[in-house]
């Protein structure tokens, strides 16, 4: 009896899980059209969910098949190693991978070169030669621009804090080491006081940046590396009574940023092109199942937007809320 | 009965005097905390900081209210984080996408927290599935269900300016209103906990539930209390959360209930149950978030401060396995 109703129990849920599969999208592609298996950092935030589309929009235009999809944090580096195994094991023509850990994926992606599957990286690259191509924004470039328009609202001298995500993939320690370093090369009366690692939640990075206000009561400046810790940032000034007492300087968007920028609580954000990335990735992936020959960067590029560019097309194309 | 009752009485004695030694302990840990950072660190000895340090609190104060409750009946709720998040996405849909107002919002927010411990009761004590294994399922329906609510988006009040007003408002001494819900939270709670007969029933279920079930209680009804109860005290930590966000976030939350469990833990509440105390927990909850933002000023690394959290973690339980053995 026990065992029956078990088993019925199983079958259910297996039943349901494939109906639930089938009407969210493919997972087994049709024979004609390229499979690309695309592993990113998640969909949990709006950057990836935008870059989604980008891949979608594309694949659907190129006549591709895909899939997304990626582990439910961005600490999850275990998890997303098991996808990427998954991924292969489908044997798609190719494979876009957004590293959370740099080093970790290192094997996978060479028994990935070994069966012949291209991996195109995109977001954070790997610290390997494997990758086809990397896909991504140029973070040193585009955290060294946020320093420079901090230094200008600050007028090049006083203490600046920074909060970051974390400091094992490469987008946060490009995007820290881009605004550090350019600070200590050209501005030289500027100095860190603080880097701060939030994981990227605003609660938890609000709680660090008023721990460093507390710390440095004379701090001019925020730089928030990536969404969630620009809004901890953001979240920080509010409840510390400091909006518009301290420059804060965000990564992405988002509405929370999008409104601070209009309302001049936020100074200014560096805006990466999450759509292009999505799209430029399936591009080049399908140019490496096509045999080109790829760059090794393919840069997407980033904006610094503010209050008086933000309506501009350009920048309204590459946002999202 | 008599008999069973003096005996259930001078045995609550005993655990009780253990319990106060850990409570003490607890507390003495925090002044300790509060006194060093304070003496080698000038920012930390200001009014803001101390006031940052309660509002750190608040939250994670609040989740492991609840999770003191289930903990004492030899349980164990691992989804207080995400049912936070998905109280908070319910409040999130209900104002400001449905437009209803906040005194709607709020008790829906609190009323799905309490099904979502519903649920956990009634997978533990009529499925008989084990805690553990229910609540973490429950963690990922949850934490599903948000998702899907909200889209995968967060939702934002900032329509519903009153809200933040309400929570983050400083009605009194500058400090905002969540630490006096906190502290508000903790007295009903604390009351609960010792002066009703849902009280007394999850010390008993902890105790010895085989003898309470046999004593006549109703063990499956009362388990369902208790962890409903956390789903109510995990539906409020999601309301003070979106506060504090001005916004439901349906990514944030994973994790939240190891500092829940760590702070009931670090506060007394042993994880073999029949133990525990709302006031320990408050001051466990105070402990780790004393320790994060005071090593925060102070300026230890970040890699620095999860060892350093650990190990209290780890002395805390440590402690709790000694006096156990000393009483035993």
């Amino acid at each position: 009896m026990k065992f029956t109703r078990f088993s019925g129990l199983l079958a259910g849920s297996m039943s349901l899980a494939l109906v639930v599969g089938a009407c969210g999208g493919g997972s087994t592609p049709a024979p004609s059209k390229p499979y690309i298996a695309i592993v990113s950092k998640g969909s949990q935030h709006q950057f990836w969910q935008a870059v989604q589309k980008g891949a979608t929009d594309e694949a659907a235009a190129k006549g591709a098949t895909i899939t997304y999809e990626g582990p439910a944090s961005e600490s999850e580096v275990d998890k997303q190693l098991t996808m990427l195994q998954t991924a292969l094991d489908k044997k798609p023509a190719a494979i876009c991978f957004a590293a959370l850990d740099s080093k970790a994926a290192t094997q996978k992606l060479q028994a990935a070169k070994d069966a012949n599957i291209p991996v195109v990286g995109f977001d954070s690259g790997v610290d390997s030669d494997i990758p086809v191509t990397t896909v991504s924004t140029d973070n040193i470039a585009a955290a060294g621009e946020a320093a420079d328009q901090m230094a200008k609202l600050i007028g090049e001298a006083g203490k600046v804090a920074v909060i970051v995500h974390d400091q094992t993939s490469q987008t946060g320690t490009t995007r820290r080491d881009g605004f550090v370093n350019r600070m200590k090369e050209k501005y030289p009366n500027i100095t860190v006081v603080a880097i701060e690692y939030g994981a990227g939640d605003p609660v938890k990075s609000a709680d660090l940046a008023k721990a460093i206000m507390t710390a440095n009561p004379d701090l001019k400046g925020f730089f928030g590396a990536n969404e969630g810790s620009a809004k901890g940032v953001l979240n920080a000034l509010k409840e510390a009574g400091k909006e518009g007492k301290i420059v804060a300087i965000g990564y992405d968007s988002g509405q929370q940023q999008i409104d601070a920028i209009m309302s001049g609580v936020m100074a200014g954000a560096i805006t990466q092109n999450p759509v292009g990335i999505g799209a430029k990735c399936v591009d080049a992936a399908l140019d490496a199942i096509a045999g080109k020959t790829l760059p090794k960067n393919i840069d997407t590029g980033y904006y610094w937007y503010d209050k008086s560019n933000i309506d501009k097309p350009e920048i309204q194309a590459v946002l999202y809320k | 009965m008599q008999t069973t009752k003096t005996t259930s009485r001078s045995r609550m004695q005993s655990l009780v005097k253990g319990e106060s030694l850990q409570r003490f302990l607890a507390l003495g840990a925090l002044v300790l905390l509060l006194v060093f950072f304070s003496v080698i660190s000038a920012p930390f000895r200001t009014t803001e900081n101390y006031t940052s340090i309660l509002v750190a609190t608040a939250v994670n104060g609040v989740l492991a209210m609840g999770a003191t409750f289930v903990i004492i009946t030899a349980g164990i709720d691992l989804s207080v984080g995400t049912t936070m998040t998905f109280c908070s996405v319910i409040l999130g849909l209900v104002v400001t996408n449905a437009g209803l107002p906040l005194w709607l919002g709020v008790p829906a927010a609190l009323a799905a927290g309490a099904l979502v411990g519903a649920v956990n009761g009634i997978l533990i004590a009529k499925a008989k599935i084990p805690p553990f294994i229910a609540t973490l399922g429950m963690l990922n329906v949850t934490r599903g269900l948000a998702q899907i609510l909200s889209d995968v988006k967060p939702i934002y009040f900032e329509g519903t300016p009153q809200f933040y007003d309400l929570f983050m408002g400083k009605s009194f001494f500058g400090i905002p209103n969540v630490v006096f819900i906190m502290f508000g939270a903790g007295i009903i709670a604390s009351l609960v906990l010792t002066r009703t007969v849902l009280g007394r029933y999850a010390f008993a279920l902890g105790s010895n539930e085989e003898a309470t079930r046999l004593s006549g209680v109703n063990v499956d009804a009362w388990k369902i209390a208790v962890y409903s109860v956390a789903g109510l005290f995990a539906g409020l930590g999601g309301i003070l959360i979106a506060a504090r966000m001005t916004s439901a976030q349906p990514s944030v939350g994973m994790g939240y209930e190891l500092d829940a469990i760590a702070a009931a833990v670090i506060g007394g509440t042993s994880l073999s149950g029949g133990v525990g105390s709302i006031v320990g927990t408050i001051i466990g909850a105070f402990i780790i978030s004393t320790l994060t933002i005071g090593l925060s000023i102070v300026g230890v690394p970040d890699q620095w401060k999860l060892v350093i959290t650990g190990v209290v973690i780890i002395g805390a339980v440590f402690l709790d396995i000694l006096r156990r053995r000393r009483s035993a």
